[in-house]
């Protein structure tokens, strides 16, 4: 049996071309015989390289990948609004495309009457959308408004006309490009079922998305781009895993440079001016780091003085001095993505030039919105000092991260009682939690949940 | 190239749906609607009459009278004419929703420009009627059997130079603002508000070489002039003309067409 799309080898170069080429002339464009024989580009990008994939009749097929993995193109290609470079795609059957709903669309005219120009223009016959026109208006959920004119319309109720059109072409392969978040969820339970009967009566869909769940739940087979190249085809449940950690991997690497920027420049910043002793940022007077929370003052004079945000930095005498912070999860591997509930540790190495007796550790967790999650520091927690001399390391363990999906940052210092720097990590720590539970709060408790009586729940 | 001409014939659905859509959008939310196809074209008459028997009385000959209706043969088609090459080089960019998000044949948005324009041209006939009654110029019936030969050439010149413009003002923006110099230019240089005869006879030779010119003298021979048709065989050679045109036409837009997704 034939499938319904093959692409075989595809590569998609878009050309770019300077800015004063926009301005050539007709003339030179004669002249230099680039009408009729080719453009030359200054640059191209290369959107899709060497891509190949089958999609059988009656299968559903995803394709997942990062922005600019070169999904979209791929599907211009599958529908021909664009051509390959090179390679090949062969469709077997009428194409009806949800790359942009409701594109056709007259703004001044009436929705029926867009109704019947869209048709025509995915290929129906007048007579074939008079047949159908009934379905598509209670599809679409408009009968109020079918006759006034497109333009006033909202939003949702254009994407639904087109949305409601375009699967009513009865096509034999269907490309949907991220299109399911056009209505309500009465709505994409409806576009839901009209997938599942497509794929009942042997019809083929290939699908662009960035619901790994609509993936999982849904295709049968799952295809990973990535910057134009395949990176893997099959199971869905095996690719969106691949592909979650490969994500998770980028996120990791993004974080990791982001904190090493900030580190090395929180660090060049306090090497210039020599700490004046007796100038304390004012925010430090408190007892807890956490407290600090409420902002020092960026008159702080060892403070970083260039460029960046208040909020974050490094400041103290550097008595004793944190050399170096590890945040690692549950295998021991240093990393800055973690899974809820999983354990982290997090470890400071100090030095100490001299023996001192005076000192306190101290963390601070805030949340992107900045407020202050947890704060703790080793006097709060009655640990008493007797003294620090050399090389140390201090690790602050959480056995269960119980904080919802988001990105954390960490106050780390080391500081006299009275709250006297002397090494002071201000937001300075990224670290980011994903959780497959979609809860929210700053906070998440150990909970569990328990129905009795008449009541038939139970959990997916 | 030709496959892609022959997939043409297939479009005539949806060219013909989008035609009525484009005439139905037109006058929507105008209080006179249709009736604007009408006047317009009334009311270009009445400036282009005030003009030349009013201000520049001795502009014509006596025998040209009456000079408004002589003007009318000529200014009616060439409306159709100069509105479709102006849309039509914009009608890609305009359209460019439907080339980068849909699939569909773009050489059907000039071509529905040029059809759209005529339905228009249609519409002023009547006016153009009225005045040959209320004149009582008596068309010659086996004269106006050219006249669809007439309207057939135009459509065909006119659709191939529309294919060229829209194709080459995807890539040259600069075309559109230039566009409307020439077309003024191009009026001048056709004999519509003056007649061929009173040309200076050095400029004839080159007025030859306007395909327009053959068009227009041909609609005033039908329309105005009393006698035979004499000009047919030039109208014959520039139908033949009309279809090279279209063919140039076409093939450059075939030739741009796939950049269009990229570049509108």
């Amino acid at each position: 049996m034939t499938p319904a799309i093959a692409v075989v080898n595809v590569s998609k170069v878009y050309r770019r071309y300077q800015q004063k080429k926009q301005f050539a002339t007709l003339k030179s464009a004669i002249l230099s015989g680039t009408l009729i024989g080719d453009l030359k580009p200054d640059e191209t990008f290369q959107a899709l390289r060497g891509v190949s994939l089958s999609v059988p009749k009656g299968c559903t097929y995803g394709v997942i990948g990062r922005n600019g993995s070169g999904k979209s193109t791929l599907l211009k290609c599958v529908a021909g609004i664009t051509r390959p470079t090179t390679g090949t795609v062969t469709v077997d059957g009428r194409i009806s495309a949800l790359i942009e709903l409701g594109a056709g669309f007259h703004p001044e005219i009436s929705g029926r009457e867009n109704i019947f120009i869209n048709g025509v223009m995915l290929g129906l016959t007048k007579k074939e959308i008079q047949y159908r026109f009934d379905e598509i208006v209670e599809f679409a959920e408009m009968q109020d408004f079918i006759d006034a004119p497109v333009k006033t319309y909202s939003s949702g109720m254009y994407m639904r006309l087109g949305f409601a059109v375009a699967v009513h072409v009865d096509p034999e392969v269907l490309l949907v490009d991220e299109v399911l978040a056009v209505g309500d969820q009465g709505f994409t339970h409806k576009c839901l079922d009209k997938f599942a009967e497509f794929r009942r009566r042997n019809k083929s869909i290939l699908l662009v998305t960035h619901s790994l769940d609509l993936v999982e739940k849904f295709c049968d087979t799952a295809h990973w781009l990535d910057h134009g190249v395949s990176k893997g085809e099959g199971d869905p449940k095996r690719i969106v895993a691949a592909y979650i950690i490969n994500v998770e991997d980028s996120e990791e690497n993004e974080l990791a440079k982001a904190e090493a920027a900030r580190v090395a420049a929180a660090a060049k910043a306090v090497s210039t001016p020599d700490p004046v002793e007796g100038v304390e940022p004012k925010a430090e007077s408190g007892e807890s780091p956490a407290e600090s929370g409420e902002g020092p003052a960026p008159a702080e004079p060892e403070g970083p003085k260039d460029g960046f945000k208040s909020d974050e930095g490094r400041w103290g005498t550097r008595e004793i001095e944190i050399t170096n912070v590890t945040i690692s999860g549950p295998d021991g591997e240093a990393g800055h993505v973690f899974q809820s509930g999983d354990s982290i540790q997090v470890r400071m190495d100090v030095t100490s030039k001299d023996t001192i007796t005076d000192f306190v550790f101290g963390l601070g967790l805030f949340n992107a919105d900045n407020v202050c999650v947890y704060g703790t520091n080793t006097n709060l927690e009655e640990f008493r000092p007797t003294e620090i001399n050399g090389v140390g390391s201090v690790t602050f363990t959480i056995d269960k991260l119980d904080l919802v999906e988001g990105t954390y940052r960490l106050d780390l210092a080391a500081h006299k009682a009275d709250g006297y720097p002397y090494d002071y990590h201000r937001l300075l720590y990224t670290f980011r939690v994903k959780s497959r539970i979609r809860d929210v709060g700053i906070y998440r408790p150990d909970h569990s949940w328990s129905f009795s009586g008449g009541i038939k729940i139970s959990s997916q | 190239m030709f496959k892609n001409l022959a997939a043409l014939f297939r479009y005539r659905g949806l060219i013909q749906t989008l035609v009525v859509r484009d005439l139905k959008a037109r006058y929507r939310g105008s209080v006179l609607g249709f009736f604007w196809s009408f006047f317009n074209p009334l009311l270009l008459l009445l400036i282009y009459s005030f003009v030349f028997t009013q201000v520049l009385v001795g502009a014509h000959d006596k025998e040209m009278e009456p000079y408004a209706l002589f003007m009318f043969c000529g200014i009616l088609p060439w409306t159709w004419f100069s509105s479709s090459v102006l849309e039509s080089s914009n009608t890609l960019i305009a359209g460019g929703n439907l080339i980068k998000k849909v699939l569909f044949p773009a050489e059907v948005l000039p071509i529905v420009t040029v059809m759209a324009n005529m339905v228009h041209f249609f519409f002023g006939l009547p006016v153009l009627v009225g005045f040959l009654i209320y004149y009582q110029r008596p068309v010659d019936p086996l004269e106006l059997l050219w006249f669809p030969v007439i309207v057939l050439v135009q459509l065909t010149f006119t659709i191939g130079l529309a294919l060229l413009l829209s194709a080459l003002t995807v890539h040259f923006r600069d075309l559109k603002d230039l566009l409307g110099n020439m077309v003024q230019l191009w009026f001048f240089a056709t004999p519509i508000i003056y007649p061929m005869l009173q040309a200076p006879a050095n400029m004839r030779q080159w007025l030859n070489f306007n395909p327009m010119t053959h068009l227009m003298i041909s609609y005033q021979e039908v329309l105005f002039f009393p006698g035979p048709h004499g000009h047919w065989k030039w109208l014959v050679a520039l139908g033949f003309g009309s279809i090279a045109v279209f063919l140039f036409g076409y093939f450059v837009f075939d030739r741009l067409r796939d950049s269009f997704a990229e570049e509108v």
